[in-house]
């Protein structure tokens, strides 16, 4: 007898209000979904990255034999191969996989920080917040570096037929890249990568601002006045997405 | 009274246990990661090496999003409303590269 009227009790609770469906909290619930459109606009630009990238002529040869030009899509290993401080050595993919390297690590040092706030330790939580907003600083002086290296290009450039701003075929040495030509490959390989990992770079800079909120309020304490550190973990979230995302920005821009 | 108890939050000690996971996790996406180099200097560039490299960059995505960012620990209505667009997305990503293909050949 006195189970049955439990279960219709339990079952009058489920309509009666004040359940959590998703079990998590609203600031987290917002967190997930403000990510899941934040996928599809990165998802929007890997598919018109892949359709652009499939619908150009591949370079046929050995990677030895390069040379750029705007017929075909340019092998990645043979454009992103400069390092800072080394002028003009070849070194393939060598600097985006210190930089991939070094998201990588910053993302561990967020999940370890987030960890820590489980505990309610604030010194770790602190101690690691900083080592992830090292990180994040240094991936953007990274992009800083590459992206100058890209726009000012390399030292003999390349010599390309295109069409200019003014509409007139012109034959002419490029130097570096723009928006309108490149002496690296077609016109829409530099618009990619500039909007592509811009759009990336943006990310992480919101990322920065909000890790040293973070930081800032956990080394004075609010977090352990309010009693947990929910905010860590949200912004742990945000952080380990920007992660996710250069993942696929790498695969996409740097591998294939 | 209240206040006090507010003002110090008590530690809870470090799980061993949980730390290590975190650390063989980024040692994995490490691991793929240089794997995927590897695989770029030593293959011949085409559809093989570019599955290759959407697979591996799927499983790199499945250790972040799992290890990382906890998601299969939250609801499973949250975790399908999360995961059930992100799948319907790579697939489109590469449906789109075979339309790219498929223009490429009519253009050229």
């Amino acid at each position: 007898m006195s189970s049955t009227a439990i279960e219709i009790n339990s079952k009058r609770g489920v309509w009666g209000g004040g359940n959590e469906p998703l079990k998590a909290s609203y600031g987290k619930l917002m967190m997930w979904f403000f990510l899941l459109s934040d996928i599809f606009t990165f998802g929007a630009f890997l598919i018109t990255y892949g359709a652009i990238r499939m619908s150009y002529p591949s370079y046929e040869g050995t990677s030895a034999e390069f040379v750029s030009s705007n017929e075909y899509w340019p092998i990645p290993e043979m454009i992103f191969d400069a390092l800072p401080f080394v002028h003009g050595v070849h070194f393939p993919l060598v600097f985006v996989g210190l930089m991939t390297f070094i998201l990588i690590t910053s993302s561990v040092t967020m999940v370890l920080a987030v960890e820590a706030g489980h505990r309610y330790d604030k010194s770790d939580v602190v101690k690691w917040l900083l080592w992830t907003l090292l990180g994040g600083i240094t991936f953007l002086s990274c992009q800083a570096w590459e992206w100058s290296h890209f726009i000012h290009g390399t030292d003999g450039g390349t010599i390309l037929e295109y069409v200019n701003t003014l509409n007139r075929v012109v034959s002419e040495t490029v130097f570096g890249a723009n928006l309108v030509v490149n002496e690296y490959g077609p016109a829409a390989f530099a618009q990619l990568f500039f909007v592509i990992t811009g759009f990336h770079g943006f990310h992480v800079t919101l990322g920065v601002v909000l890790l040293f909120l973070a930081f800032y309020q956990a080394a004075v304490g609010v977090y352990e006045q309010r009693g947990h550190y929910e905010m860590v973990e949200k912004i742990g979230l945000y952080w380990h997405f920007v992660d996710l995302v250069w993942v696929f920005v790498f695969t996409f821009f740097y591998l294939i | 009274m209240e206040q006090d108890h507010k003002n110090g939050l008590e530690v809870i000690p470090k799980d061993p246990a949980k730390i290590k996971k975190i650390w063989m996790t980024a040692l994995i996406l490490l691991l793929i990661t240089a794997f995927e180099f590897v695989l770029a200097f030593t293959m011949p560039r085409g559809i093989l090496l570019y599955a290759l490299f959407i697979i591996l960059t799927v499983v790199k995505a499945y250790y972040i999003m799992m290890e990382f960012m906890h998601l299969g620990e939250e609801a499973k209505p949250l975790f399908y409303s999360i995961i059930v667009p992100v799948i319907f997305l790579v697939w489109l990503v590469i449906a789109l590269m075979k339309e790219g293909s498929e223009i490429f050949v009519t253009r050229w």
